[in-house]
């Protein structure tokens, strides 16, 4: 399992430095700060002193091999915006859409057993042909149209839900968390469906079954476990696509979180900010991808003993 | 009580009281896409406690249906539309789901065939094996486990309480059917059904599995159902045979009787394609055609279309199982014939 982790590690070591050469020179191609920071009065001194200051006089390979420098010692600069250090802002922001990403996938992958397992239970049952159109509808939802027409009814029409914010009871988690969950538990419900219906019909079932097993024991004891593989890859993707699709729902619901960092600092050219985010996200990523090998070699024996020791 | 003579004979002993599991006139149909079709046509037997009784008959018979409609596993394709099921002092079929698991274990029990996929392979074996503790006794997990370990012993498991730990896949095929064998009997259930517990296995491994079966037999007074295709297996183990053809049986009887004498001709005709028995030299005879789908089952007699005896007759009546002899009996219009041949 070390061995496991080691080599994990090492070989997503790549991609997180390309992400941060990316960032930085994809960053600089939104344009100056200098425009935006200083009055269009200002005169070609107080320009190239600005510059001077934040380091963008010199030439681009010389301010990545400074950031460079900066990031293994872990120094991500500071915000043009605020002074703050970028590193403070991004972990002070990331609490909240972890907190929104749990919760989501909690009851994403809650509900989905359940209904998924009821749905697989009895194949082309009723039950089975609603969750499974429910389901197909939600997984084809554009999250921002959702966000906005949840927005319009629950908060502006019937006035029962904030429309944006952090402040108040547990009213304001819900046009979030019901923005964020539609499209994965409407995925979920599908893959656990397919991998259930799978499951249960494999003779191991039958053997419980054959041992006087009652069907709660057969159908989450012994089919549900079988079930989980598929599953996990899914909702593992998912809750990835989460942290990013925080960007959208952080924005339009004003949560003060990593997605909403990002987008302020790349309206405000705050390159430090927004590279620290970028990278902290991308780490996350990768922490979640091991998390998932981790569970897999976990939930099956055989994953355990194919990783060569 | 049925038409059907008691098939145990050879010990008048063991015959006596009730059977432990006494199937009459049991009736199974397939709902299919196409059609509804008779999988399993008015089987009748009985076996008492320490018997062996043979369920014999080429694949697609009707011998697997059986044995699941009797611990009530069909698939939901299946469905059993007539006839009663006896054991434990009850007719189970007539019983709700949960009375019915009650007995799933303790009174009836099946050994499956492929013990790769019958084993859950996400669950250490040894939790396997104590599940029937867990559900039948409230044992707890630790007591169940102790229970399983001694299984494991009695099968012949080495090293029981380190591999308790250990999954399917770490097992051999033949040790494989040992633990599922094991899952089976844990309980001494009253009849086991054996549905070809050796047909994936080596040819020496066979006869382990086949001696272990008739080991735990004796020593837990068990009837057992062996289901098979296999005429050397029914030979040497069985003590009462009841041959299927198409969902029918077509003759029954203490195998001793029915293979020295068969008469039948399906039976003959299984028996003859035997290698042993056939001349050196001379190409080996077999049952010529293939069985019927179910579908297309004839009106008349439902081996008419292979049958060398065949006549008019056999077209327009089916015959009926009727005595041929003492415990015996076979369902065919001509079996005086063959006990000329």
């Amino acid at each position: 399992m070390t061995t496991f982790l080691r080599k994990r590690i090492v070989s997503s070591a790549i991609p997180l430095v390309v992400v941060v050469l990316g960032v930085f020179v994809l960053a600089r191609l939104t344009g100056n700060p200098v425009d935006l920071y200083l009055p269009l009065s200002a005169t070609p001194e107080q320009r190239a002193a600005f510059s001077a200051a934040n380091g963008f006089d010199q030439p681009i390979l010389v301010q990545l091999w400074d950031y460079l420098g900066q990031v293994v010692q872990l120094d991500f600069g500071e915000s043009l915006r605020t002074g703050q250090s970028a590193g403070e802002m991004v972990l002070e922001a990331f609490p909240a859409t972890l907190q929104l990403a749990a919760v989501t996938m909690l009851i994403a992958i809650v509900g989905a057993v359940l209904i998924g397992s009821l749905a697989a239970y009895r194949p082309n049952s009723l039950a089975d042909r609603t969750s499974s159109f429910l389901s197909m509808t939600a997984a084809s939802i554009p999250d921002f149209w959702f966000a906005i027409m949840g927005v319009l009814v629950f908060g502006v029409s019937l006035g029962i839900l904030p429309t944006s914010g952090v402040v108040g009871g547990p009213e304001v988690w819900v046009l979030p968390i019901a923005t964020l969950l539609i499209r994965p538990f409407g995925v979920l419900v599908q893959v656990v469906r397919g991998s259930m219906v799978a499951a249960l019909s494999a003779p191991y079932v039958k053997v419980a079954r054959s041992k006087g097993a009652s069907e709660p024991r057969v159908v989450f004891g012994h089919a549900l476990r079988n079930a989980t593989m598929p599953v996990l890859t899914v909702a593992g993707d998912l809750t990835i696509g989460l942290v990013n699709g925080a960007v959208v729902v952080e924005t339009i619901f004003g949560w003060p979180g990593i997605g909403k960092l990002m987008i302020d600092s790349i309206l405000q050219r705050d390159f430090a900010v927004l590279q620290a985010a970028v990278l902290l996200t991308a780490v996350t990523i990768f922490v979640l991808n091991i998390l998932i090998d981790v569970c897999y070699a976990l939930l099956d024996a055989r994953v355990r003993q194919a990783v060569p020791a | 009580m049925n038409p059907l003579p008691s098939t145990a004979t050879a010990d008048p002993e063991a015959a006596t009281g009730e059977p432990a599991l006494a199937v009459e006139n049991l009736t199974v149909d397939l709902h299919t896409p196409t059609g509804t079709v008779r999988a399993v046509d008015e089987v009748s037997f009985a076996v008492h406690k320490g018997r062996t009784l043979a369920l014999l008959g080429e694949s697609g018979c009707g011998k697997s249906m059986t044995a699941l409609s009797i611990v009530g596993l069909l698939d939901p394709v299946a469905e059993v539309v007539g006839g009663s099921v006896r054991a434990g002092g009850k007719d189970v079929l007539t019983l709700s789901r949960p009375a019915r698991k009650k007995l799933a274990g303790p009174v009836l029990s099946i050994v499956f065939q492929d013990a790769l996929t019958a084993l859950n392979p996400v669950q250490p074996v040894g939790r396997q094996l104590g599940e029937p503790f867990r559900i039948h006794h409230g044992l707890s997990r630790r007591q169940a486990k102790e229970k399983a370990i001694e299984l494991m012993r009695i099968v012949g498991i080495p090293e029981p309480r380190a591999r308790a730990r250990s999954y399917p896949h770490q097992f051999s095929g033949g040790m494989r059917q040992r633990l599922l064998i094991a899952m089976a009997v844990a309980l001494a259930p009253d009849v086991l059904l054996a549905d070809e517990p050796t047909t994936a296995l080596d040819v020496t491994v066979q006869a382990q599995i086949m001696q272990l079966l008739r080991d735990l037999q004796v020593e837990r007074d068990m009837a057992v159902v062996l289901i098979t295709h296999d005429l050397a297996v029914v030979a040497e183990r069985a003590d009462d045979v009841v041959v299927m053809y198409a969902g029918n049986v077509v003759e029954t009887g203490p195998v001793r009787e029915v293979f020295g004498n068969p008469r039948h001709p399906y039976t003959r005709g299984l028996l003859d394609s035997v290698p042993e028995r056939a001349e050196k030299g001379s190409p080996l005879p077999a049952v010529a055609g293939s069985p019927p789908e179910l579908s297309k089952i004839p009106p008349g007699c439902v081996f008419q279309a292979r049958c060398p005896l065949a006549r008019e007759r056999c077209a327009e009546e089916r015959p009926a199982l009727t005595a041929t002899g003492s415990g015996r009996a076979a369902a065919c219009h001509f079996s005086e014939e063959l006990a000329s041949v």
